[in-house]
């Protein structure tokens, strides 16, 4: 048998469960209980398209050095359902620890010798303690929470405030818990190795950084960017974008003087209504937002069309998940890049903005309507299921009180009566984006008739050629000028530099961030550009053109990046390698490591003079 | 249709309104539909009605979808914002820019083919949501712009004028309306004038989701003998439930009729629908009624007009969602934004 694996504030828990168990919540409460010590721990639910019964896993990545992205492998696995039992004790690291529920022995066959094995016969445990069958199911999670804190050397006092905090006021719900909680510690004290090779131990990684999943978090983002009506139709991952932004208005925009609401929510019939609220509401002068998940960009497409043609600005938050048609609901992919950047039939461009994390999905979720109001267009911002639907740690939501809405270029009742030329589609400024009144605003100048088809600078209809182009070329004009006010790419270079570079954006950044560190314990330095926003600023151009070969890490099949680079920036093809993840789960650091590794591996393999002996 | 600009000279003692404003001032862009057409009809009824409440034109919002119908809002209230939208999704969009400034009076014109074919998703959630506005569609059973396929309202029997024969049973679009909750139920014939002004404008004042299914002729493509949509055919079909009168408040009532003739509508937000009852035993805010009545003018052929149900108290979505009275478009960073102290308070909250 190999070394048990060793390690301090390090590692990958993996809890396999059975969905509807009860079990997410006691998973959080151990993510929660470690990241209360001062350790940087970061959950992601891996569940099924299913309600009750089906296999569901819990990762919980611990890293001293931050590490908030999936790492890859997993050194202690909880394995509570016995549907994926031979798949969950494969999916262990050589010396790592299996954790299983010992009340029916296993044979040896479906066990290994290279891991350390942890059994607690916890259906017995409950039986004899509990009578009712739903404490029996329940309690048993808090049961393993407490034989892992003996385990790992949880701090249990820290887990007994967060169910004190979690049950307040419900008195006797505390000391059941507490009592599981004890009697899970107690058990595995007398029986098992207390403690394994992998603990934790306090620090003070964690800072001020908050807990949050990126749905609510672009939901909180919608609410302090001034979004006052939200239409959208049910669909995972994005559901909770719409709950919490009812949830966060419910806290903070009800009048106080009349009791009445200062949002407007609407469930729409399907989002095709959808979005054609939100190009409605945004017509008229609100600012308009929906959420939905690829499908719903398939369906919305002809609307999104008219928004750029017809110059309406619209919020639309796609929480990718694994495609195409219905795909993997429940898992994760960078799937929609193309479909979202040149959404609609004919010459279309939208804004995409790619936050990282649910901090990135806040301030990108209130800038994308200061965006939308200013291009008047759609603009997405690109969440994806290992964003949206986990909770992460990350930086503090920050708002400047000084800052004001960008509420674009609008004529109101003054500038129309002072007699300024107004026609919506005149190219005033000179930088493609016309001026637009709201309707109701003067009463007898700028009226103007909004449509779909082609129409002259003072929005007449014509088939006119001229026009007709004059008006595409604009429209090009004013997506040039989009270029210089969308969030800028961050770079990180090696401290020596490097003549490779790698390009990633959204939900891959924290595994690419630790990959950066793994590669460059194997001696191989990367250069990193996070795109942040199409159109792509010149820095992408530049970062490309300053190093040999450039690395476009994404989830998905295709390299959708890679090829909307290819497009927009006319890059040689040669230039960009593919690291592709799309398998549903979220890309882990060793993958992207691996794949870089042995690309410079191979490219070694022709030297250009002979290595010596 | 004609290429020659509308000239904008007006008559010196064309008479005002109680705002001051001509009839010409309710016009729009001459038309560019085909001579004849019912829809034209329709702007002008639309125009009359306006003119007649001294409604603000620019405080109309007129939204259509695509086809014949939906050019028409061009064609009326050039000093109105306009919106030719997509194909059957007039409603979505009527809705959010109602839900945007709920100030504003909302007149969507659709058509049978893009009510009741390609949006009859979005007709149908639109009533039953009670969005406040005019739901106009101007029904000639007939695909115009791509010369003349049969739509979903399209009678069964009804000939083309290519000869077929329309086999699919017709989606009733008042009807459907009854059966989805909306609370202002009226059908009418552009060829009535007087019967469609006075129930745009008893429309136009109901405060919820108001309907008129208005029939009107495709003199290109639906016009012929064998057509259940041809002006000869409904001349001779139409059969009007009631003749109303609508009185605003500032107007006194001016015609006596024999009583039992009349009824009058109190609606929520005071307004009075008087109608003078042409069916004596027709109950106005009978639901199922309505429901029963249309079904039986179908089976003998008919085809009946007038106010088909008004639900007196009805309500608008804005009170279903509890919104405030300003309209959320006129809210500034002070209303919505809840700042930075509320922000520190969420991060600590998240700890």
């Amino acid at each position: 048998m190999p070394q048990p694996l060793a390690s301090v504030n390090d590692f990958v828990v993996k809890f396999a469960n059975v969905n509807g168990s009860g079990s997410a919540s006691a998973n959080r409460l151990f993510a929660r209980a470690i990241q209360r010590m001062g350790i940087p721990a970061t959950p992601r639910n891996i569940f099924p398209s299913n309600i009750q019964g089906l296999p569901t896993w819990y990762e919980v990545r611990v890293s001293e050095a931050g590490h908030l992205g999936a790492r890859g492998g997993v050194d202690l696995m909880v394995a509570m359902n016995p549907q994926t039992w031979d798949q969950d004790v494969a999916a262990i690291d050589a010396g790592g620890y299996l954790f299983f529920d010992s009340t029916r022995p296993i044979p040896r066959s479906r066990l290994r010798e290279d891991i350390t094995l942890l059994g607690l016969p916890l259906t017995e445990i409950c039986n004899r303690a509990y009578a009712d069958p739903r404490e029996r199911q329940l309690f048993k999670n808090i049961i393993y929470i407490g034989a892992l804190a003996a385990l790992l050397e949880l701090e249990i006092p820290v887990v007994e405030t967060l169910l004190a905090e979690q049950f307040k006021g419900k008195e006797k719900l505390i000391a059941a818990n507490l009592h599981a909680l004890h009697l899970g510690r107690d058990e595995a004290r007398a029986h098992l190795p207390c403690p394994i090779g992998l603990t934790l131990r306090r620090s003070d990684g964690v800072g001020d950084r908050i807990f949050i999943d990126g749905n609510s978090a672009a939901a909180l983002g919608a609410v302090y960017g001034g979004a006052t009506v939200a239409a959208w139709y049910p669909i995972t991952p994005s559901t909770s974008v719409a709950e919490a932004f009812e949830r966060y208005c419910r806290r903070t925009r009800i009048d106080p003087a009349t009791g009445k609401n200062r949002f407007a929510i609407v469930q729409a019939e399907d989002e095709l209504a959808a979005i054609g609220m939100v190009i409605g509401a945004a017509w008229n002068g609100a600012r308009a937002f929906t959420a939905t998940s690829g499908p719903g960009i398939s369906l919305m497409q002809e609307f999104l069309g008219l928004a750029y043609f017809a110059e309406i600005p619209a919020v639309i938050f796609d929480v990718q998940r694994g495609g195409p048609s219905t795909g993997m609901p429940t898992r994760t992919q960078q799937a929609d890049v193309l479909l979202c950047a040149y959404a609609s039939h004919g010459d279309t461009k939208h804004v995409l903005l790619f936050p990282q994390d649910p901090a990135e999905s806040f301030a990108f979720g209130a800038t994308a309507f200061d965006l939308a109001e200013r291009l008047q267009t759609p603009v997405f911002v690109m969440l994806d299921l290992d964003i949206g639907m986990n909770e992460r740690l990350c930086a503090p939501f920050a708002w400047d009180p000084a800052r004001r809405y960008d509420r674009g270029k609008v004529m109101g009742f003054d500038e129309l009566e002072s007699g300024r030329d107004f026609g919506r589609y005149l190219d005033l400024d000179e930088d493609g984006i016309p001026w637009r009144t709201y309707p109701g605003a003067h009463p007898t100048r700028g009226a103007f008739f909004t449509r779909g088809s082609s129409k002259d600078r003072y929005a007449r209809y014509t088939e006119a050629g001229a026009a007709y182009a004059d008006n595409m070329q604009r429209l090009a004009l004013k997506f040039e000028t989009a270029r210089g006010l969308v969030p800028r790419p961050l770079r990180h270079d090696a401290p020596e530099g490097s003549r490779l570079g790698v390009i990633y954006y959204g939900s891959t950044s924290p595994a690419m961030d630790e990959a950066a560190d793994l590669l460059a314990a194997r001696g191989t330095a990367v250069d990193r550009l996070r795109i942040r926003a199409f159109p792509f600023h010149d820095d992408v151009v530049a970062f490309i053109r300053e190093h040999e070969t450039v690395f476009v890490v994404e989830q998905n099949r295709d390299a959708q990046l890679r090829s909307l680079l290819l497009i927009e920036a006319e890059i040689d093809p040669a230039r960009l390698k593919r690291v592709l993840h799309y398998d549903g789960t979220p890309i882990t650091a060793r993958f992207i490591a691996e794949a870089i590794a042995e690309h410079v591996a191979l490219s070694r393999i022709a030297p250009l003079r002979k290595a010596t002996p | 249709m004609t290429f020659l600009p509308k000239p904008k000279l007006h008559h010196p003692e064309l008479p005002t309104n109680a705002i001051g404003l001509t009839r010409r001032d309710y016009e729009g862009a001459i038309s560019t539909l085909c001579a004849g057409c019912g829809h034209d009809s329709i702007s002008a009824a639309i125009i009359r009605a306006c003119f007649e409440l001294a409604l603000p034109p620019h405080r109309i919002a007129k939204l259509s979808g695509i086809g014949c119908s939906s050019k028409t809002p061009t064609y009326f209230l050039g000093q109105a914002h306009g919106f030719n939208s997509v194909h059957g999704r007039m409603p979505s969009v009527l809705t959010g820019a109602n839900l945007a400034n709920r100030d504003l009076i909302y007149l969507g014109v659709s058509g049978d083919g893009d009510s009741a074919s390609i949006g009859l998703g979005q007709f149908a959630h639109a009533l039953r949501r009670g969005v406040n506005m005019v739901y106009v569609v101007e029904n000639n059973g007939v695909y115009g712009l791509t010369k003349g396929q049969f739509s979903a309202t399209s009678d069964r029997g009804s000939k083309s004028k290519k000869g077929a024969v329309n086999a699919d049973s017709p989606i009733d679009l008042a009807g459907l309306a009854l059966e989805l909750g909306a609370s202002f139920v009226a059908r009418s014939f552009s060829g009535d004038r007087e019967q469609l002004v006075s129930l745009l404008k008893a429309a136009l004042l109901h405060p919820g989701a108001a309907i008129i299914d208005c029939i009107s002729p495709c003199v290109a493509f639906n016009n012929h003998a064998g057509s259940t949509k041809s002006y000869d055919y409904v001349r001779h079909h139409n059969e009007a439930v009631n003749r109303i009168e609508v009185i605003t408040g500032r107007e006194p009532i001016a015609v006596d009729y024999a009583p039992g003739t009349t009824v009058a509508v109190t609606q929520h937000d005071g307004t009075v629908l008087r109608l003078r009852k042409l069916a004596a035993d027709y109950d106005i805010e009978d639901r199922s009624a309505a429901i029963n009545f249309l079904e039986s003018r179908r089976r003998e052929g008919e085809i009946a007009t007038g106010l088909l149900y008004v639900e007196p108290g009805a309500e608008d979505l804005h009170t279903h969602l509890g919104t405030l009275e300003t309209p959320l478009n006129a809210l500034d960073e002070a209303a919505l934004c809840p700042g930075a102290d509320a922000l520190a308070a969420i991060n600590a909250a998240l700890r």
